[in-house]
């Protein structure tokens, strides 16, 4: 092909996928314009105008304050804020128990290896929402009440009202922690300090006991997929097992393991959703809250999948960074 | 996962889908309903006394009577009911996008509601008020000594809002923890996470009695903090089929006032020389026309399910596990509120 005609059909390219694109959005503004005008002539009101009015519900956690005199937008940031503050841990706890029970399914040891597989089997084939379920029941069922929390450490109480712990206050005013908050024993259980929510103990355990099943098995077929040579290389270099693992076979693992793992971790994230069914104030539950209140399903729905989209794409553009940075040269 | 956004999406798509056939969602409700053979009514998943399901999956409770009233009035046939479960954040977008054909879920007749979602509310059907239920060995006698306490609630009701708006106008700092379903919420608090329960009163004395490990332990607080008017709810733009949804529950309220009864209905149609008892049998001048229903609608109505007092023995009160006295729920001119415009 000569330059100039490649130089054409790059040019033709562009116009057609340009006109694509102009297609797709063009219907996507028809859909949703057309929808708020039925939505109108129903009598049903619509429009995001309510994200400045105030919300009129509390939530009672997380790390952006909250209350009911505060605009519903900082009740969705607060929710966003939860939603993080539940997948950020779960990602992590999740790829290092995967990895490990990843790492056990290969094991030479048959008890441990039968363990693993076991692990993986069961986690991976019993839906979340059920496993969220049985965590929150077990919690709620096993500790203690919170009239009568039982004290682990000085300071530090475990009741069905979750874990407390002491925790740097400030001051009036002031922004600096200044000393210690303890937690106390009060009428109505341990209040003071900083608590870890059972709500959020089963969300952050429960995604990462899930997730873990299914990270173990990209682990296993990364380690797999490293050809047998190179172990052999390892040990006629005197490298030990543990060498051979940590030196040898996961860098070249992780070119298989990255790509499938943004997938487990994107899906990771949009299930953290399930905390709702649980108790935990995120998102979904913030966006639940708002139309039971004003009816606006169509917005907060809308707001939820912008959400969603905007923390799949960082996750994407994250792990896509980190898997150049481990692919084999030449392969880009 | 997936079935955590259902609601959502099915929502989404059925706007998109009524969006595209808009002219033909216009009116004519009832003869949606006549044409299909059923009526198709929002409840809940499961309250006491309101709508819940039975181990065979027979719907009982004050709302559905109500549905099926209507049922009888309208088809024949207070059987002809299609009850549809819905939870607290389903039930509106489920009547906006016309999957039932009314909203009798135990829903708080409030300003926003009733102007902003494209509804209107028919006829109060139950004079509730918000409460709380603790465990009696807390030794709390009243809702401002729960400074500090954690309150178990559900998400998307008045509820979630007046439990904010209370403590915070009397300015004692509580924590809420809030769930999805309305049994996870109360499944929490008897397991002893929350030291305060907080619904409409009505339903509190349905948890007390039937779900609490032992009901003697549990007591309700004196307080109630709110108005909580419930009343069915249907689309805007259909006044023909709000009318019917007003006058049905209407004319059970009169059939208790002017002593017409599931048993004594149809020695009434034939003996009755009372006029108002005439109107409510079908005996006297026929209302039915100016419903677009026949001459009998109301007898039906009150032979399927009773009058409003009857109702309200049988789903809430003494004959019920609820025993609700009738307080601001008796007739009118016995000292309640409930009151129908005539039936005439």
């Amino acid at each position: 092909m000569s330059r100039e005609a490649s130089r054409r059909g790059a040019w033709l390219a562009w116009v057609v996928q340009s006109l694509l694109v102009l297609a797709v959005v063009a219907g996507a503004f028809w859909v949703v314009h057309h929808a708020l005008e039925v939505l109108r002539a129903r009598g049903v009101r619509s429009g995001f105008d309510f994200l400045v009015e105030p919300a009129g519900f509390s939530i009672s956690e997380g790390w952006l304050d909250f209350d009911a005199s505060q605009p519903f937008w900082r009740a969705f940031l607060a929710g966003l804020v939860n939603t993080v503050r539940a997948s950020v841990p779960a990602a992590i706890f999740s790829v290092v128990l995967g990895t490990l029970i990843g790492i056990g399914r290969l094991a030479p040891h048959v008890l441990l290896r039968g363990i693993c597989t076991a692990y993986v089997e069961l986690l991976r084939n019993v839906p979340l929402l059920v496993q969220l379920l049985m965590l929150a029941f077990a919690i709620a069922n096993l500790l203690p009440d919170p009239t009568e929390p039982v004290r682990l450490l000085p300071g530090v109480w475990l009741s069905k009202a979750g874990l407390s712990v002491p925790w740097p206050a400030s001051g009036e005013g002031g922004w600096w922690p200044t000393h210690f908050e303890w937690p106390e024993r009060g009428d109505f259980g341990v209040s003071g300090g900083a608590a870890l929510s059972p709500e959020y103990v089963t969300i952050v355990a429960g995604l990462s006991f899930y997730s873990a099943a299914f990270v173990a098995e990209i682990v296993r077929a990364g380690i797999l997929s490293v050809s047998q040579g190179q172990v052999l290389a390892g040990q006629a270099l005197g490298l030990t097992p543990v060498q051979q693992l940590r030196i040898v076979i996961l860098p070249q693992a992780l070119r298989v393991i990255v790509p499938s793992l943004t997938n487990q971790l994107l899906s990771l994230t949009k299930n953290s959703s399930l905390a709702v069914a649980v108790g935990y104030p995120e998102l979904v539950s913030v966006a639940n809250t708002t139309i039971g209140s004003n009816g606006r399903a169509f917005e907060c729905i809308a707001i939820i999948m912008a959400v969603y989209l905007l923390l799949s794409l960082l996750i994407s553009f994250g792990m896509n960074r980190y898997n150049a940075r481990v692919a084999l040269r030449g392969w880009r | 996962m997936k079935n955590r956004f259902r609601p959502a999406l099915a929502v989404a798509a059925t706007v998109a889908a009524f969006a595209a056939a808009a002219p033909a969602f216009a009116g004519k409700t009832l003869d949606a309903v006549k044409q299909r053979g059923t009526v198709k009514c929002g409840v809940t998943n499961g309250v006491a006394g309101f709508s819940a399901p039975d181990t065979q999956g027979n719907w009982s409770g004050l709302d559905v009577d109500t549905c099926r009233a209507i049922a009888a009035a309208v088809l024949g046939d207070p059987k002809k009911v299609d009850f549809v479960p819905l939870n607290s954040q389903q039930r509106f977008s489920a009547l906006q996008a016309g999957e039932i054909d009314i909203l009798a879920r135990n829903t708080t007749w409030t300003l926003t509601r009733d102007t902003s979602l494209g509804f209107n509310f028919t006829t109060i059907t139950y004079y509730d008020g918000q409460g709380f239920l603790v465990p009696k060995k807390l030794k709390v006698t009243s809702a401002k000594q729960l400074k500090n306490a954690t309150i178990c609630t559900q998400s998307g009701t008045t509820n979630e809002k007046n439990v904010s708006d209370y403590f915070r106008a009397q300015n004692i700092p509580v924590k809420t923890v809030v769930f999805e379903s309305f049994e996870a919420s109360f499944k929490a608090f008897f397991s002893g996470r929350c030291q305060a329960f907080t619904t409409d009163a009505s339903a509190l004395a349905g948890l007390r009695n039937k779900e609490a490990p032992n009901p003697d332990d549990y007591v309700i607080l004196p307080e109630l903090i709110s108005k909580e008017p419930l009343a069915p709810l249907v689309r805007r733009g259909d006044d023909e089929w709000f009318a019917i949804a007003k006058w049905v529950p209407n004319a059970l309220i009169e059939a208790e006032e002017f002593g017409v009864t599931q048993a004594n209905a149809d020695e009434l149609k034939a003996n009755s020389k009372d006029p108002a008892q005439q109107r409510l049998v079908g005996t006297g001048e026929d209302l039915g026309k100016l419903l677009g229903l026949d001459k009998d609608w109301s007898f039906r109505a009150i032979k399927a399910v009773g009058n409003y007092g009857e109702m309200f023995e049988r789903n809430v009160g003494p004959k019920s596990v609820l025993k609700l006295p009738r307080g601001s729920n008796n007739l009118w001119n016995k000292g309640g509120l409930i009151y129908a415009p005539p039936v005439r």
